[in-house]
């Protein structure tokens, strides 16, 4: 317990050094650029498949469970696109981003402290955690809940093609369900919930590698607590805001 | 000048160093020496204020380096130029980029002036037309030479180099030591040498500080080791039987004259 209170202590009082004025614009525009490309278009394909299939499951899934039943069929459609944008999309989307771009940002920063990079910036007089994490969470920021939004896009094609061309559903049933009872304050919970979780994935991966002390085994044990933290942090939080926003 | 005023240091109860005091002068190169383990890094560390002491306290001038704000010692920060045991390049930055790292983050220059700043100390390390490459393309020596010339980029006033010649070869060591040599008294420059090569020692040793076991044991010169009866300087310089038998062979030699 006291372990957990000085790391939430530390992880603090470090983000308050992180969210400092930036000392030049035009370096943190430029890292910024290339932290969104890493994260963005780096995570593009790996986002595109996995959403394929949690559409296609939630679909079969939800064809398997209605069978025999009175429910109409149109909702298939209603059902896989309130699961995709509610929940799926950003909270599949986002623990799949914690191992890949998470574990990256571990190990990117923990290099760079072990290879003293970070102890040369800081000579220079560089604030090096406003440096290596600002423009690391605004890049994730913005690209975050684009992926999030471009995942649920392409989970609702993988519902339909996972019931519509194998004959368990027809065209207009998919597309009935998919215009039913349309919620706009569901697409804006998934956004609060995509920069909610990015936010998490990244400062509490970069927290992981910033202090990162010894060698190779260490930086490892760094890259695997980013994941491991950031997943459950973002369960928590992900019923907490569905706890607020559906109350 | 640079003083260091009673420093103990200790992690976890294991004292590290303990009342440690002694000053640096401008325009010579003071080196810090000492057998692994004697506090070495863990000093050069404190000096410029990357690791605080348990207590005691380190004067840049007239202003005492932990009683500074984060500004203040950004500011400070930007007087001083490291060199690191292992170059500290950044990988995926080429030379270029890697020296005008300071300058675009802290100078109002142009683009232009940068860039005769970076040809200038690249020159100044001779590694003229080296701009584009990678530090993965270069030597030892040459990534050492980088790591001199982004440090002196920003003019700085203080010159810290921890283990400049670690794993260099003895006559790249010698280049580097004369390199940094030449530019603590061409910039009349504060220079830090946290090192244990011998060569470097009797080479540049303007005023040499030893660590022993977490204690200043003898400060002098260069000229000083070979006549000094210290047993600590004795056992860590003349280690080897050989350099025992040069130091009996230069006592006789001057006995003689």
């Amino acid at each position: 317990m006291t372990k957990l209170l000085y790391h939430f202590g530390r992880y603090v009082l470090w983000l308050g050094q992180a969210f400092r004025k930036p000392e030049r614009m035009g370096m943190y525009w430029k890292e910024t650029l290339r932290q969104m490309n890493n994260i963005g278009i780096g995570s593009l394909i790996i986002i595109g498949v996995i959403s394929v299939f949690i559409g296609a499951v939630t679909a079969v899934q939800f064809a398997y469970q209605m069978e025999g039943s009175i429910i109409p069929r149109y909702y298939v459609g209603y059902v896989v696109r309130d699961m995709t944008i509610i929940e799926l999309a950003p909270t599949f989307s986002c623990m799949l981003l914690a191992g890949k771009v998470g574990s990256n940002l571990a190990t990117e920063l923990g290099g760079m402290r072990q290879k003293e990079h970070i102890d040369a910036m800081e000579i220079m007089g560089v604030n090096t955690a406003a440096y290596l994490v600002q423009p690391k969470l605004i890049a994730a920021l913005v690209v975050v809940p684009m992926l999030v939004c471009i995942g649920a896009f392409i989970s609702i094609i993988g519902g339909y093609t996972a019931v519509v061309p194998t004959g368990w559903f027809s065209h207009g049933e998919y597309i009935q369900g998919l215009r039913s009872f349309f919620e706009p304050y569901n697409v804006w919970m998934m956004f609060v919930k995509a920069f909610v979780f990015a936010f998490i994935l990244t400062t509490v991966s970069c927290y992981q590698g910033y202090f990162v002390k010894g060698g190779s085994i260490e930086l490892g044990d760094a890259s695997t607590r980013a994941v491991v933290f950031s997943n459950i942090l973002i369960l928590l939080s992900d019923y907490i805001i569905a706890m607020i926003m559906t109350s | 000048m640079i003083r260091a005023e009673n420093i103990f240091k200790d992690f976890s109860g294991q004292v590290v160093l303990s009342d440690v005091s002694c000053s640096f002068e401008a325009g010579k190169a003071n080196l810090i020496i000492g057998r692994s383990g004697a506090g070495k890094t863990v000093f050069l560390k404190i000096l410029i204020g990357l690791l605080k002491p348990t207590s005691g306290k380190v004067w840049f001038g007239d202003t005492s380096l932990f009683d500074l704000d984060k500004q203040q010692l950004r500011e400070l920060r930007m007087q001083i130029g490291m060199l690191f045991q292992g170059s500290a390049l950044f990988d995926s930055m080429t030379v270029e980029d890697n020296i005008r790292f300071p300058l675009d983050m802290f100078s109002k220059m142009t683009r232009g002036e940068k860039s005769k700043r970076v040809d200038y100390c690249l020159e100044r390390v001779n590694l003229a037309g080296n701009n584009k490459k990678y530090p993965s393309e270069l030597s030892g020596g040459m990534q050492k030479r980088v790591g001199i010339a982004r440090a002196i980029v920003l003019k700085p006033s203080y010159l810290f180099c921890d283990e400049p010649n670690s794993g260099l070869d003895p006559k790249t060591a010698i280049l580097i030591d004369e390199l940094i040599y030449s530019i603590t008294q061409d910039d009349q420059i504060i220079t830090i040498i946290n090192t244990h090569d011998m060569n470097s020692v009797m080479e540049i040793g303007d005023h040499i500080f030893l660590l022993h076991e977490g204690r200043l044991a003898w400060t002098g010169s260069k000229g000083e080791v070979l006549t000094s009866t210290n047993e600590t300087l004795e056992s860590f310089i003349f280690a080897s039987p050989f350099l025992q038998r040069l130091k009996r062979m230069y006592a006789k030699s001057v006995h003689t004259i």
